[in-house]
């Protein structure tokens, strides 16, 4: 992993205003508002989740302690950031790289590690 | 309709499974072959290739993959089937719990055999026994006509909407499964008509209700919930059992219950057995009967679930139940099956004595003198004023 030691120590460099990822659907199908006060029966066979990709609405980018800075100058289009990421949390627009989906994204630094023209370093996430 | 008139073959007991996974018709069999399975795989593979069954055969390249593959295949929404033995159920192993856990009504074959080492493949009840926990249904059956009906019924059972859970069935490897013994057969559409057809429960390939099968349950927290939901489908499933069967008599003739007494009404020495070696205990009880000897006899048919109460009602007036298990527990107080039919006595008043003996560990052949011997241990425990030890009784041990 890149991690640029030196901008984290400092200040961090500013980062574009960060981008959320649309959603297939706003709002959860199935309703688990409730869920915590549900006993065993209450629940799907099998642990199933009857609804798809409704992973958007569990929000991890909490987990994070490093986050990805991306230079739009340095990015030439080539995408390996957007195929590697494993949380989908890149936002491509017109073909290049602008902004990270920071509710997901987890800071593990595999669009860094893959950018072949290190327009991605990964800097230390200072939380307030 | 009864079908006791039809005819009568001679075939192995891995011959009758393949015919039942025949008539069954699933429609995905994802299996590898293992001694003494082997041939049970080898005959549905031919059908396959015959055209005489629609099913997809995937042939995988370990058992750990036929049983990863059969969950694909059930969770896809297709009725699935798969048969193993000793190493390949233990390379399953950590599969079978998931199976389970997603409540995906799957029927397996397992030909009992011993688990290495020292390496061999003859039968003993380790394999499965070891698997007990696994949360799959567990149906042991005694002879190749019990081995071809528990398949068919297993079907039935583990689809049942209120048990939806996945379920094997078992038979003594080579005594069984290699041996010749009579087959009485069902038609296919008896079958057919028996099973009806499957409905799968949120199938991944109906795309337009899209799910998430197998999800990561560390977040939130419901793996408690999850478990307990699966205990008490096991708990309906000793009704199911008893259901299927009874309805299974009615298309047969032949009855089978949650456990198979022999001769126990006023037995005052009793033993419980697994498998094949209940027909010479069998035997060796009518023997004892004409000496004047009050011998009786339980076969185990579920083991998961058991059905303890029926054990506590079938044995409480016994003075003296031996449990022979061909499968130990090392460094319990005794075999899987002594310590279920000890725990299910406990409440009994007055309570039965409960004495464990081991027997055909790896093949070990077990004669009637064997089952003799263990009765002799048991009446002279029930003339004995005082309680006798539970030590382990080893049958046909060679001795230091």
């Amino acid at each position: 992993m890149t991690v640029d030691k030196k901008a984290g120590a400092k200040k961090p460099a500013p980062l574009r205003k960060p981008r959320v990822r649309k959603p297939a659907v706003t709002k959860p199908r199935w309703d688990i508002s409730d869920i915590n006060s549900w006993g065993p029966e209450r629940h799907e066979l099998g642990a199933t989740i009857p609804e798809a990709g409704n992973s958007t609405f569990n929000i991890t980018g909490g987990w994070r302690s490093e986050v990805p800075a991306i230079n739009r100058e340095k990015c030439d289009g080539c995408m390996l950031c957007y195929f590697y990421c494993p949380d989908a949390s890149i936002v491509i627009e017109n073909g290049k790289a602008v902004g990270v989906d920071l509710e997901h994204c987890k800071g593990c630094g595999i669009c860094a590690k893959e950018c072949p023209t290190r327009a991605i370093v990964m800097q230390i996430d200072e939380k307030e | 309709m009864a079908t006791s008139d039809s005819e009568i073959l001679a075939v192995t007991g891995n011959e009758a499974v393949a015919e039942a996974m025949g008539q069954i018709d699933p429609d995905v069999v994802c299996a590898y072959p293992i001694t003494p399975q082997t041939e049970v795989v080898q005959l549905y593979a031919q059908m396959v290739a015959d055209g005489r069954v629609d099913s997809e055969f995937v042939t995988v390249e370990s058992e750990h993959s036929a049983m990863s593959a059969v969950i694909g295949s059930a969770a896809g929404g297709a009725r699935t089937m798969t048969a193993t033995s000793s190493q390949g159920y233990a390379l399953m192993w950590e599969v079978l719990y998931v199976a389970a856990s997603y409540r995906l009504p799957v029927v397996m074959t397992t030909v009992n055999r011993a688990l290495s080492g020292p390496i061999n493949i003859h039968c003993d009840h380790s394999d499965t026994m070891g698997g007990r926990d696994t949360g799959w249904i567990q149906l042991y059956g005694e002879n190749h006509q019990e081995a071809y009906d528990n398949c068919i019924q297993c079907v039935r059972l583990a689809e049942r909407m209120d048990v939806r859970t996945p379920a094997m069935h078992m038979y003594d490897g080579y005594v069984i499964s290699g041996a010749i013994g009579p087959l009485q057969m069902l038609t296919k559409e008896q079958v057919q008509g028996f099973i009806g057809p499957y409905h799968a429960i949120n199938p991944m390939l109906d795309s337009q209700h899209p799910v998430t099968v197998g999800p990561f349950d560390g977040l939130h927290g419901f793996y408690f919930e999850h478990k307990v939901a699966q205990n008490r489908a096991m708990d309906r499933a000793l009704t199911a059992i008893q259901d299927v069967a009874d309805e299974y008599a009615e298309l047969s003739g032949r009855h089978y219950g949650l456990l198979d007494p022999y001769r126990l009404d006023d037995a005052e020495v009793a033993i419980v057995v697994v498998g094949s070696t209940a027909g010479t205990t069998r035997m060796t009880v009518d023997k004892l009967r004409a000496r004047g000897v009050k011998a009786g006899m339980v076969r185990v048919r579920a083991f998961r679930p058991f059905p303890h109460e029926a054990y506590a009602e079938a044995l409480e007036h016994v003075k003296v139940v031996g449990v022979m298990d061909r499968a130990d527990s090392p460094g319990a107080q005794g075999g899987p099956v002594f310590l279920e039919v000890r725990a299910a006595l406990y409440d009994s008043d007055p309570r039965p004595q409960v004495l464990p003996f081991l027997y055909g560990l790896g093949g070990r052949d077990i004669f009637p003198d064997n089952i003799e011997q263990a009765f002799a241990v048991l009446e002279e425990a029930a003339q004995s004023k005082q309680r006798t030890s539970t030590e382990r009784r080893y049958l046909n041990l060679r001795k230091d």
